[in-house]
């Protein structure tokens, strides 16, 4: 905290200097160490302490300026406010941000834990361990190419000119391994596991190197798989990439900026089967690192995003919450140009399904349990994806690696076709889910 | 007797460091040269030294209005110890000599070794005279060569309007630009001691057009390094015209038809496929983590015989130009393949030591967080000897990829990468568009299937993620055939 005061003091100091009255600022400090091992030998080991603000001046017209800077010194603080002050006079006329309502309103209690950085050697020793472990798992597993432990602390404020101060820490660690296999007459197949955790000593290892182990093997007898339509199972994992991607349908800013699927008057109408409920939810007792206030200081809370196949609210910021006549959700990042962004999702089945599924029994279907290359394989602005995934064809309950296909269709297509959204949720690194069961997805294989 | 020139780390804290603060010149070498000796004496096998400076902007127009320009002011380094083949980077936003002493005493710790103990005698260092670049090519006067905030509102207001003059159906459009300057200076312990300074620009359009359940988006970027002038220079009503033209026929396209097909990639932005397929499978990162199927190729067949490959920092400012690496080596223009057969990898310094295989001037990072690794630069498929419609006339049934989205490839060697823009190839002609196409395929056996290359050799801004961050990179190629692909899609 000292150190937020040291900076929220030399700002006010450099602002009176250069005559500006309003204005805010956002930051964060990081202090992390990672490691990565190559047979049993430690390969690259990273540390980092760094800092960064961003500050928003707004000058005698009302309009902002930002610039962002790692000086957090008095005299990078003076020159981050210098410029931002240049820039204002660039800065938009037509709705211009302005302090949130609720920089002062009080915020959720949040129980994220700052646990202590464990040494190095713990770090290496833990790795080296998991990865011998993994790589002895099965003999086709001949390397875990990618790997890494890393433990992160974080520091993060937003004070502005009318006195809010905001300030809150946490701490996570996390451990991600991924195999790859060699054998004989065989394409090398690949499969990783990924654990996050508020500290190290709280890290589930053994699980993380488990599942890599039993997803790796799982893939080991592959076949292709014939090109068609067919109902499709998306892992937790997969479910939440996909709505992560095409997250726009939820975003204020996105609508208002015509860069969304959504409209502003999308609210209230059916977008998926009424099985399906999505919240977003930063407060969510299994999200790591849960932050209690956004990039404007407003608090952050649950929306109910999709309730029962209905579109239910958006994610705001305070301008967008403004020009929309809602109220701020904690949803924005700082910048010349305030973005909205998800914190976590949280997914969960809506009205009762008219018949229950089981993976057990099931026959002709797909399960993927990884989508990949969605940096490439979305169209986020028209609905469409096509995307090559990790998964099992499954034929009278018997699951069958497939070695390589993609996965197309359109997402408002996606949410309506889900015929059955499991009961049993499961964490991940963006959210929580359950298995989403979908119908009719063309899948191309041979 | 000790030599008199001789430091005794006792000495360290009454030593006066008069080094320039806000510029990376000569006055550097005393500090950092003592950094590096204490390195050494703690038992650090190399120590290398990366400091950076950046000022940044971007700036955006939506329809008719600027909607923001964000500076962005960074000072950062990094410390690189090596102790065997294990190594420990450290970074930091101190740049005062005890911030970096800090980085370097973590690194050290991390690596088990320690600072020597008060008595020592710390070893010289002899850095090379400083070889600067920014000096040297006059590169000091860039960042205020450059445009103005206000010229880049100016700019881009103009372009947007070029472009709702030309466009139909328009739900939202974006022209989009930043510059990112860039001052830089390594120092190690085997004497490099260098600098540069990096400009580099870009701007583009981003257009989403919609009629009813219709939908179309295209983007389009150009880029440059070295070129103060490059955003006055912009010929955005072409390219308004170009993007305009691709969104109108991809508003009302069918969806492709999955399968294998042959295809015909257009030249430009059409080498991420080389990119994606084999350039990341060439970089030591890969050979290291044995995570590419060309790991024992060097001297062998890997390719179609007609192709040849090359990975160059040099390109006279293109996007992935450099003067020097990220750790001091001089760029150069380094043969990937020649007519199928593996010439040679992409190598840093770390992936050299690890591999065996020279160094290439390919270690590059985004910026102080990240030691540097094996990165591309300007990758491109060399011109062949056929014309572009000997490329159609081969080919029955197809599919013409004009413009490639982005991609990736797995450990597997097996990659992905979308089409924004695509017609179908009937009996030699391109007939109706195309939308949703994915190609995908395995790295090792594409390569031999790229079989035609036309003269028309085009380059196009990218950027590239991996190992060391976001990196500018070109992409490039002529038009080519690839006699089977699978292509995904409805």
């Amino acid at each position: 905290m000292a150190k937020v005061q040291e900076i929220a003091t030399a700002a006010q100091e450099a602002a009176k200097k250069l005559g500006i009255e309003k204005f805010d600022i956002y930051g964060s400090s990081i202090d992390e160490t990672s490691v990565q091992v190559d047979q049993g030998e430690p390969q690259q080991m990273k540390a980092s302490q760094r800092s960064g603000v961003t500050v928003r001046v707004w000058n005698e017209d009302h309009t902002v300026g930002v610039t962002s800077t790692t000086d957090v010194d008095p005299i990078g603080l003076e020159l981050a406010l210098k410029t931002a002050k240049e820039a204002s006079y660039f800065g938009v006329k037509d709705n211009a941000p302005d302090f949130s309502p609720e920089a002062t309103a009080e915020t959720a209690e949040v129980k994220s834990e700052h646990l202590p950085q464990a040494p190095v050697s713990h770090l290496l020793e833990t790795l080296i361990k998991a990865e011998k472990e993994l790589l002895e798992a099965h003999p086709a597993i001949a390397g875990v190419p990618y790997n890494g432990l890393a433990q992160r602390d974080i520091d993060r404020f937003y004070l502005n000119s009318q006195g809010a101060l905001r300030h809150e820490a946490h701490s996570y660690a996390s451990l991600y391994l991924y195999t790859k296999t060699e054998e004989e007459g065989r394409k090398p197949r690949s499969a990783g596991a990924f654990r996050v955790s508020p500290g190290i000593e709280k890290l589930d290892v053994e699980g993380c190197l488990k599942e890599a182990a039993e997803k790796t093997i799982s893939h080991l007898n592959y076949d292709k798989v014939k090109t068609g339509k067919y109902r499709v199972v998306f892992s937790p994992e997969a479910f939440l990439s996909l709505i992560g991607a095409f997250s726009n349908l939820f975003n204020a800013q996105s609508i208002l900026d015509n860069q969304s699927l959504s409209t502003v008057e999308s609210l209230g109408s059916t977008i998926a089967s009424p099985l399906l409920c999505l919240d977003d939810n930063a407060l969510h007792p299994e999200n790591i690192g849960a932050e209690a206030f956004d990039g404007e200081g407003t608090p952050t809370r649950a929306i109910s995003l999709i309730k029962n196949g209905v579109l239910s609210n958006f994610l705001h910021s305070s301008g967008t919450a403004k020009r929309m006549n809602a109220q701020p959700t904690g949803h924005a990042n700082m910048g010349a140009k305030v973005t909205v962004s998800p914190h976590f999702f949280h997914v969960y089945a809506g009205e009762p399904a008219a018949q229950e599924y089981s993976l057990d029994n099931a026959d002709n279907l797909i399960l993927i349990d990884d989508l990949s290359a969605l940096h490439a394989g979305v169209q986020a602005l028209q609905g469409s994806f096509s995307l090559p995934f990790d998964g099992w064809l499954i034929q009278d309950g018997k699951r069958t690696s497939i070695e390589s296909a993609t996965v197309a269709g359109d997402i408002r297509e996606v949410l309506k076709s889900i015929v059955y959204v499991e009961k049993e949720t499961e964490f991940t690194g963006s959210g929580v889910a359950p298995r989403v069961w979908v119908d009719e997805l063309s899948i191309t294989g041979e | 007797m000790q030599s008199p020139t001789l430091l005794i780390s006792k000495e360290l804290p009454s030593l006066k460091y008069s080094y320039t603060p806000d510029r990376f010149d000569e006055t550097w070498e005393a500090p950092l040269s003592i950094l590096l000796g204490l390195g050494r004496a703690a038992g650090a096998d190399f120590i290398e030294f990366f400091l950076e400076r950046v000022n940044y902007i971007s700036c955006m127009a939506e329809d008719d209005a600027i909607t923001s320009i964000s500076p962005r002011l960074a000072t950062g380094a990094g410390v690189r110890v090596f102790r065997g083949k294990a190594d420990c980077y450290v970074s930091t936003n101190d740049l005062s000599f005890n911030g970096l002493k800090a980085a370097l005493e973590k690194g050290l710790s991390i690596m088990g070794l320690h600072l020597p103990a008060p008595n020592s005698f710390i070893p010289e260092i002899h850095l090379e005279l400083l070889r600067d670049y920014a000096t040297k090519k006059g590169k000091e006067a860039w960042l205020g060569q450059s445009s103005s905030m206000r010229e880049m509102g100016d700019v881009l207001l103009l372009a947007n309007g070029s472009l709702s003059q030309k466009a139909t159906h328009v739900q939202s459009r974006r022209a989009v630009y930043f510059r990112d300057w860039q001052e830089v200076l390594v120092a190690a312990s085997d004497g490099t001691f260098a600098r540069d300074i990096r400009l580099t620009q870009s701007v583009g359009y981003s257009l989403l057009c919609a009629d009813g359940t219709n939908r179309s988006s295209i983007n389009k970027r150009v880029g440059s390094t070295s070129e103060p002038d490059f955003l006055r220079t912009w010929n955005y009503a072409n390219d308004a015209e170009e993007v305009a033209e691709s969104a109108a026929k991809m508003l009302y396209a069918d969806y492709v038809e999955s399968g294998n097909y042959p295809v015909v990639m257009a030249n430009e932005f059409g080498g991420v496929i080389f990119h994606e397929a084999c350039g990341h499978l060439l970089e030591t990162t890969q050979i290291e983590r044995k995570t590419t199927p060309f790991a024992e190729k060097k001297g062998e067949k890997i390719a179609h015989e007609n192709l040849t490959a090359w990975d160059e920092g040099i390109t006279r400012d293109a996007f992935g130009t450099i003067d020097m690496d990220d750790e001091g080596m001089p760029a150069q223009r380094t043969l990937l393949i020649e007519n199928g057969i593996l010439k040679n990898f992409i190598s840093d310094r770390a992936g050299s030591m690890r591999t065996g295989q020279p160094r290439t001037g390919s270690g590059r990072r985004q910026g102080y967080t990240f030691a540097a690794a094996s990165r591309m630069r300007n990758t491109y498929i060399a011109p062949g000897e056929y014309e572009i419609d000997d490329l159609f006339a081969s080919i029955e049934k197809g599919i013409y990829c004009k413009k490639m989205g982005g991609g990736s490839v797995g450990p597997t060697g097996q990659f992905n990468f979308a089409v924004d823009e695509a017609y179908l190839i009937e009996n030699g002609k391109v007939t109706k568009p195309l939308k949703g196409a994915t190609l995908i395929g395995e790295a090792t056996e594409i390569m031999d299937k790229i079989s035609m290359c036309s003269k028309d050799l085009g380059l196009a801004a990218g950027f590239c993620g991996s190992v060391s961050g976001s990196v500018y990179v070109t992409v490039g190629q002529p038009h080519l055939k690839v006699d089977s692909i699978t292509v995904g899609g409805r």
